[in-house]
C-alpha cells in the first residue's frame, strides 16, 4: 500500500516534469500548433518546481527606503512603492518577478524599510537597476502671470547647463501643490480621430481634487509637468478637470508616448529609494549549481544508501526504501507548496537526507537490543520502535526549534529557503521513519530469528 | 566503558583542541565576508583568462581603495572591493569585461552596510535564541530526573558541550579564514546554528538512555557504570548517524555547488565535533559532577 502510494508520488513528480518540458518544447516549436499545446498542458504541468535566482540566473536588487521625510502611514507608503516598482517591472514583460517590501530593526532600535526585488532572467545589474529606474521627481508648475524677468547673466551664458535651465524655468514656472505623489497611473491612448498617441493621466482622489482646483483656477494657462526639473509636456489648459483624468496631447511619435508614459510611472514613486544591494547571477553559473546539487543530491543518497544495505542488511534495505520515500515525498512538496529551491535549499535536503536516517537508525539498534534479549522478531520490531520513539521525538524537537529561529530570523533567501526546506524535512523524516519503516519491516513477515533471518536482521560485520 | 574510565586523558584532548580554537579566533579573528562587512564582489570567466596583474592595474587605475583578485577556477577571477555607487560598478564591470573578447560577469554581489548591520543584528539574535531555546528544551526532557544528578546539571552539562561544539568548528573556520580565505557569511551562521541543534539531539539522545537506565538500575550499581553501559549501548547509533550526516555532506561538498561549498565544510567538522563532544565531554563530565556531589 505504502509502497504503491509512494510510486504514485513518485509518477506525480516524474509527469509534472514532463509535461511542463513539453509545453515548454511545444511553444518553442511553431507558431501553428497552439491547439496542441492547449491538448498536451495536463494540470500536471501546474506544478513545476519552482528555482530561486541563484539556479535560474537573475538579479536581486535590495532597495532602502527613505521614509522619514514622508507620511506617518509608512505600511500605506511601502505598499504603493511596492505596486508602483511591480507595474514597472511588468511592464517590460520579465517573467514573475517578485517584489516584496520588509522591515527590518538594526542596531539602536532604528528600523530600516527595504524593498525587495527579483528579476529571473536579467543577469545584468545595470540592466535590472535601469528597469526600476532612479527615482526622478515628477511636479506638476502653474505658469506665473507675469514672468519673472530673466537674469541677463543667465542669458548671455554659452552653454545651457542645467542650472541655467533650472533658473530660467523657476523664472516662468510657479510649483503647483500637485507633484507625481498624486498621479496613481500614466498610460499610453490613442487619439479616437487622428489615432496619434497621446499620454492619459489618473490621480488618486486626494490628486484629483487638487488637480480639478488648480485646472479651474488656471484656464487658458499652461501647467507644465515637468520631471526632474525638466518640462516633459506644456499643455494649455483647456478646461476644468473634475474627474482627476487628464490627457496630454502633443506631436509624439509611439516610441515618445510609450517613454513618456514610462517617465510619469516612474515619477509617481511616492518614496525616495536608494540601491543598498544587489546580486546578480549569470544563467550559466546558475545551471551549473543546479547541476551540481542534482548530482550532489543522487551521489549523497546513494553512498547513504550503500551504506546502510552493507551495515544494517535487510532493515537496511527498508531504511533505503523509506529514505526513497522520503525524497519523493519531499520533492512533492517543494512542487505543490511551492517551495522556491536555492543552492541553499538543495543543501538542506542532502542533509536532510542524511538526517533522516536517523530515526530508522535509533530504532534499528533499539530492535537488535530487544532481538538480543530473546523475544521474538515481531515484538522485537514492535519493541525497538516504541521505545526509539522518545528519542526520535526529543531529538528532532531540537532541530525543529533550530529551524523555525532560522526562518524567522533570515535576512537572505537563501539562508530562508534553506530552513524552510530544514523544518520540512525533519517533519517529514519523523513521519516516515515511524509510519513506512515501520509497516515494511512488520510487512516482511519473517517470523523466527534464525539462520538467514538471523544473518538478515543482525547488523555490522559479526553474525 | 574505556571512555569514562580514561575521561581525563579526552578531558585533556578535548581542552588542547578548544584552547586551539580560542587562540585561532582571538588571535587570527575571523574573516567576515561581504554579507557582513558590506562590499562589492565580482565573479569574471575569461575564454582567455589574462593575468592577475594586468586586471589589478585596471582596476587600480579606478581609484576605489583596496581591493582583491583572487583566481576561481581555471578561468574566473574574483574580484573584491569596498560598496561601489552606480557608477562605480559600471567603471569596474567596464573595466575587467568591457575590452576583453570572451569575458563574461557570472556573478555580481554588492552589499550596503546598512545590510551589514541588520544581518548581524539578526544572527546575534538567532544564536541567542537557539541557546535559550535548546537549554529550556534539556530542562524540560529531564524535568524527572534527579538522582544522583539533577536535571539542572544535566542541561549545564549539555550547554558546555554545545559550547565546545561551536568554538571548534569557529576555530577551525578562523585558521582557514588566515590561511584559505575562508569567509563567515550568513550561511556559515545557519550551519553553526544547525550544529548547535543537531549535537544537542546527539547529546540527549546518550542522556536519555542514560536516564532510562538509571530507572532499571539495581540500587547498588555505581553511577560511573551505568554512564558507561550508556555510551556503549549508543555508541553504534552516535557513530553512524552522524557518519550517515557525514557522507551526505561529504557529497555535497565534493559535487555540490560553490555557494554551499563553505557550508558543507563547516558542518562536517561540526557534526563530528558535536557526536565526539557527547561521547566524549559530556557524558564523562556526568560522572565528574556525580563525583564532586559525593565530595570525592
Amino acid at each position: 500500500m505504502l509502497l504503491v502510494l509512494g510510486t504514485l508520488i513518485g509518477w506525480f513528480i516524474y509527469s509534472s516534469e514532463i509535461s511542463s518540458k513539453t509545453v515548454v518544447s511545444d511553444i518553442t516549436s511553431t507558431a501553428t500548433s497552439t491547439v496542441k499545446v492547449k491538448q498536451n498542458k495536463s494540470w500536471l504541468a501546474n506544478y513545476p518546481f519552482k528555482l530561486g535566482l541563484d539556479l535560474n540566473g537573475g538579479s536581486h536588487l535590495v532597495y532602502q527606503a527613505e521614509i522619514s521625510s514622508t507620511t506617518t502611514d509608512v505600511d500605506g507608503a511601502m505598499q504603493s512603492l511596492r505596486d508602483v516598482i511591480e507595474r514597472r517591472i511588468n511592464a517590460f514583460g520579465v517573467s514573475e518577478p517578485i517584489v516584496q517590501t520588509e522591515t527590518a530593526k538594526i542596531a539602536g532600535g532604528e528600523s530600516i524599510h527595504k524593498l525587495i526585488v527579483e528579476i529571473p532572467g536579467v543577469t545584468d545589474p545595470k540592466e535590472a537597476i535601469a528597469l526600476i529606474g532612479q527615482t526622478p521627481t515628477l511636479e506638476f508648475r502653474i505658469e506665473k502671470k507675469v514672468p519673472e524677468k530673466i537674469d541677463e547673466k543667465l542669458l548671455s551664458s554659452t552653454t545651457l547647463s542645467t542650472s541655467t535651465l533650472a533658473g530660467m524655468i523657476d523664472a516662468r514656472y510657479e510649483k503647483a501643490e500637485l507633484t507625481g505623489r498624486y498621479l496613481s497611473k500614466a498610460t499610453i491612448q490613442f487619439d479616437q480621430k487622428t489615432g496619434k498617441p497621446q499620454i492619459g493621466l489618473e490621480f488618486n482622489k486626494e490628486g484629483g481634487e487638487i488637480f480639478a482646483k488648480l485646472t479651474g483656477e488656471n484656464v487658458g494657462k499652461i501647467i507644465g509637468i515637468f520631471l526632474d526639473g525638466t518640462p516633459i509636456s506644456l499643455p494649455v489648459v483647456n478646461d476644468a478637470i473634475k474627474d482627476g483624468k487628464a490627457v496630454i496631447t502633443g506631436t509624439f511619435g509611439i516610441e515618445e508616448a510609450r517613454s513618456l508614459a514610462r517617465n510619469l510611472n516612474y515619477g509617481a514613486l511616492p518614496v525616495k529609494v536608494d540601491l543598498v544591494g544587489t546580486q546578480s547571477i549569470g544563467a550559466s553559473l546558475g545551471t551549473n549549481a543546479l547541476n551540481a546539487a542534482v548530482l550532489a543530491g543522487i551521489w549523497g543518497f546513494i553512498i547513504v544508501a550503500l551504506f546502510l544495505i552493507l551495515w544494517y542488511r535487510l532493515p537496511g534495505v527498508v531504511a533505503v526504501v523509506s529514505l526513497a520515500i522520503y525524497t519523493v515525498i519531499m520533492l512533492a512538496i517543494f512542487k505543490l507548496l511551492p517551495v522556491v529551491l536555492t543552492s541553499a535549499g538543495l543543501a538542506g535536503l542532502i542533509l536532510s537526507i542524511g538526517m533522516a536516517v536517523d530515526g530508522n537508525i535509533l530504532i534499528f539498534e533499539r530492535m537488535r537490543e530487544e532481538l538480543a534479549k530473546g523475544v521474538s522478531l515481531n515484538e522485537g520490531i514492535r519493541e525497538g520502535f516504541a521505545r526509539a520513539w522518545a528519542s526520535i521525538r526529543d531529538s528532532n524537537l531540537s532541530s525543529i526549534i533550530t529551524a523555525v529561529i532560522l526562518y524567522t530570523l533570515a535576512t537572505s533567501a537563501l539562508v530562508k529557503g534553506f530552513a524552510l526546506v530544514f523544518l520540512i524535512g525533519v517533519l517529514v523524516s519523523m513521519f516516515t521513519a515511524i509510519t513506512v519503516s515501520r509497516t515494511l519491516l512488520l510487512a516482511i513477515g519473517v517470523k523466527s530469528y534464525k539462520g538467514i533471518a538471523k544473518f538478515l536482521f543482525g547488523n555490522g560485520f559479526k553474525k | 566503558m574505556f571512555v569514562v574510565k580514561y575521561r581525563k586523558i579526552f578531558y585533556s584532548i578535548t581542552a588542547l583542541i578548544t584552547a586551539f580554537s580560542i587562540f585561532a579566533v582571538s588571535y587570527w579573528g575571523l574573516n567576515f565576508g561581504i554579507d557582513f562587512k558590506g562590499g562589492a564582489i565580482a565573479e569574471v570567466e575569461y575564454q582567455n583568462r589574462p593575468s592577475k596583474e594586468s586586471v589589478e592595474t585596471s582596476i587600480k587605475a579606478l581609484n576605489l581603495g583596496e581591493f582583491s583578485v583572487r583566481p576561481s577556477g581555471d578561468n574566473a577571477f574574483i574580484i573584491k572591493t569596498r560598496e561601489l555607487s552606480n557608477v562605480e560598478r559600471q567603471n569596474v564591470i567596464g573595466a575587467v569585461v568591457g575590452t576583453t573578447t570572451g569575458a563574461t560577469l557570472k556573478q555580481f554581489d554588492s552589499v550596503g552596510p546598512v545590510l551589514g548591520q541588520e544581518l548581524a543584528q539578526k544572527s546575534a539574535s538567532a544564536i541567542i535564541f537557539v541557546i535559550i531555546a535548546i537549554v529550556l528544551f534539556i530542562t524540560f526532557a529531564f524535568r524527572r530526573v534527579s538522582e544522583p544528578v539533577s536535571s539542572f546539571k544535566y542541561g549545564l552539562i549539555a550547554v558546555v558541550a554545545l559550547i565546545h561544539d561551536v568554538i571548534v568548528p569557529t576555530g577551525i573556520y578562523a585558521f582557514l579564514g588566515r590561511n584559505g580565505g575562508f569567509e563567515v557569511d550568513a550561511l556559515f551562521v545557519t550551519a553553526i546554528l544547525v550544529i548547535l541543534g543537531f549535537s544537542v539531539h546527539d547529546t540527549i539522545v546518550v542522556f536519555d538512555r542514560t536516564r532510562e537506565n538509571l530507572k532499571h538500575a539495581p540500587a547498588k550499581k555505581p553511577f560511573f557504570e551505568i554512564v558507561g553501559e550508556s555510551i556503549s549501548q549508543t555508541f553504534a547509533r552516535s557513530i553512524n548517524t552522524s557518519l550517515v550526516v557525514v557522507l551526505s555532506l561529504i557529497a555535497l561538498f565534493v559535487f555540490g555547488p560553490e555557494a554551499t561549498h563553505n557550508f558543507a565544510l563547516v558542518m562536517i567538522i561540526g557534526i563530528i565535533t558535536g557526536t565526539y563532544s557527547s561521547i566524549f565531554l559530556g557524558s564523562p563530565l556526568l560522572v565528574t559532577v556525580e563525583r564532586m556531589g559525593k565530595g570525592k
